[in-house]
């Protein structure tokens, strides 16, 4: 009876414990953080070898049933943003530089005189939420071709206009990256339409990434330059992204 | 207490994978929650419903004058969850701290950790798997027509707390057993892998057969539930039927039987 008793209260006080059992984890600079981000080589190398080029699933209009939810920055207030937004976007211009032959200066009516791919897809957010909506865009491939990587090039990066985050150190410009294999996929593209109407400031405008067999934070809004590099080490918290440099997956698959 | 015999009832490898994915169940569930809190909503169908309602179940938190409430929705029905969800020691969250992992808000820490142990128990399941199809584990936890006919009898036996301590599995542990381990954890990890956006252009059926992305997440949540409730009753059970040789049997394999089941090779037997 003294050790059911036991028993008992030991479980108890182990579910208890539970919440704060791994609250070391939080820290991104434990052992024990880097022990379970491990997982992350995993996932990221095994759905590589089952999706190879695989396309993400495609719906039809008759899915779109309510307009994309904007979520993280909506509406950038730098200056030079804000001047950009006055004018239609009419003097925007899209970069695309580091390790390239070839690199790119391209106005918004270069970008749109282009051929364009639309494609109905589900934005999945990390948060759990998803949303089915119409892109229209350039790929990116069409882009990188004329750009034409050097062999060292492994990731693409994407630097934005949108500060989200103001600290004592400065402005924390959005910025993402993705490897080469999202980066040629035919799904992968720049868009400039959402449901057949200009793309909104608060869902990226002028020009948004969409990466469609990711999460959405892959997904960069108001970019300014792509630049390709072989690390992204040298950028930001040396993550590979924003949100990578406060813990989440650079992966971002599942 | 039974009075016969000590069998060698679980071998090493049944033991050690019942710990592994013991272990990884209890981080996952509570990994789980602190996913779900970063969007405390269950929907059915590919999408979210923002402007219209395909949702059947909705923790959130409401000001009541000086005061938040906590307030949980399901099926269009709304209770007031205070202390519990919605709102647990004054702070607007779905799932209260105790009940998360890392205690803090936090989806990154959450979701590292969950996708960790989610390998953890694919590859203790594997494992299992294919060692029990080779040493015949499998086979005990399959009921038999002799089994089923006596499903009856065993029911009785159960509501009584008549306990029966025999070499085999009495056939309402094979059916918990086997629903678990052949049902529940396989849809677990099915609807998980309908969730993930790298997943689906892999295997875009999944996403046909689970009815939508939110759909797998909601049968995703009530499979848990589910998984919650066997946990419950697996424990009860233990207590009730003598934990001591019960937790015995798991740890060293080693589970003492009664006087009477000395020799009885029958499934499920009621002797």
């Amino acid at each position: 009876m003294f050790n059911r008793r036991k028993l008992l209260l030991g479980g108890a006080a182990f579910a208890l414990s539970g919440c704060k059992l791994l609250d070391g984890a939080n820290q991104s600079d434990s052992t024990l953080r880097a022990m379970f981000a491990s997982a992350e080589n995993l996932t990221r190398i095994s759905q590589r070898a089952a999706n190879h080029n695989a396309l993400a699933p495609e719906f039809t209009a008759a899915d779109i049933r309510q307009g994309q939810r904007p979520n993280g920055s909506t509406d950038p207030d730098g200056a030079e943003y804000l001047d950009l937004a006055a004018a239609g976007f009419a003097n925007y211009r899209l970069r695309i530089t580091g390790l390239v032959d070839n690199p790119l200066d391209l106005s918004y009516a270069q970008i749109k005189a282009l051929p364009a791919r639309s494609q109905i897809t589900r934005h999945d957010c990390v948060e759990g939420w998803s949303c089915i909506a119409k892109w229209t865009g350039v790929p990116l491939s069409t882009l990188l071709n004329s750009a034409r990587p050097k062999l060292t090039a492994r990731y693409a990066l994407f630097h934005c206009y949108d500060a989200i985050e103001r600290s004592l150190s400065g402005e924390v410009f959005y910025y993402e990256s993705i490897d080469l294999i999202d980066a040629y996929h035919p799904q992968t593209i720049l868009a400039y339409g959402l449901n057949d109407a200009a793309l909104p400031v608060a869902n990226g405008a002028p020009l948004r990434l969409r990466v469609e067999r990711q999460l959405g934070y892959k997904m960069a809004k108001y970019v300014h330059t792509i630049e390709l590099a072989d690390s992204f080490a040298p950028f930001g918290g040396g993550k590979g992204s924003y949100w990578a440099d406060r813990g989440y997956e650079w992966y971002a698959g599942i | 207490m039974p009075q016969g015999p000590l069998i060698y009832r679980q071998r090493l490898i049944t033991r050690i994978t019942h710990w592994v994915w013991a272990i990884c169940l209890f981080f996952l569930l509570l990994t789980g929650l602190q996913i779900f809190n970063a969007h405390p909503t269950l929907n059915i169908g590919a999408e979210t419903g923002f402007e219209y309602d395909n949702a059947i179940l909705e923790i959130g938190a409401v000001e009541d004058g000086d005061t938040l409430k906590g307030v949980t929705r399901i099926f269009g029905t709304t209770f007031d969850t205070t202390g519990f969800l919605g709102v647990s020691d004054g702070q607007a969250r779905a799932f209260p701290a105790a009940l998360t992992i890392p205690s803090n808000q936090s989806l990154a820490t959450g979701r590292v950790i969950h996708f960790f142990f989610a390998w953890g128990l694919v590859i203790a399941l594997t494992v299992w798997l294919v060692a029990s199809a080779l040493n015949g584990h499998l086979r005990q936890l399959i009921p038999t027509l002799a089994d089923l006919r006596g499903l009856p009898r065993d029911i009785a036996d159960h509501a009584r707390l008549r306990f029966h301590h025999t070499p085999k599995y009495n056939v309402l542990q094979k059916l918990a057993y086997a629903s678990v381990l052949f049902v529940a954890l396989p849809l677990m990890i099915a609807t998980g892998l309908t969730m993930s956006p790298g997943f689906n252009a892999a295997a875009p059926w999944l996403l046909d057969v689970f009815g939508g992305r939110q759909t797998a997440r909601t049968i995703h949540f009530l499979i848990m539930v589910g998984l919650v409730g066997f946990f419950a009753v697996h424990m009860l059970m233990i207590l009730a039927a003598g934990p001591i040789n019960e937790i015995r049997s798991i740890i060293t394999g080693w589970y003492r039987t009664d006087r009477t089941a000395v020799g009885d090779t029958k499934e499920g037997s009621d002797v």
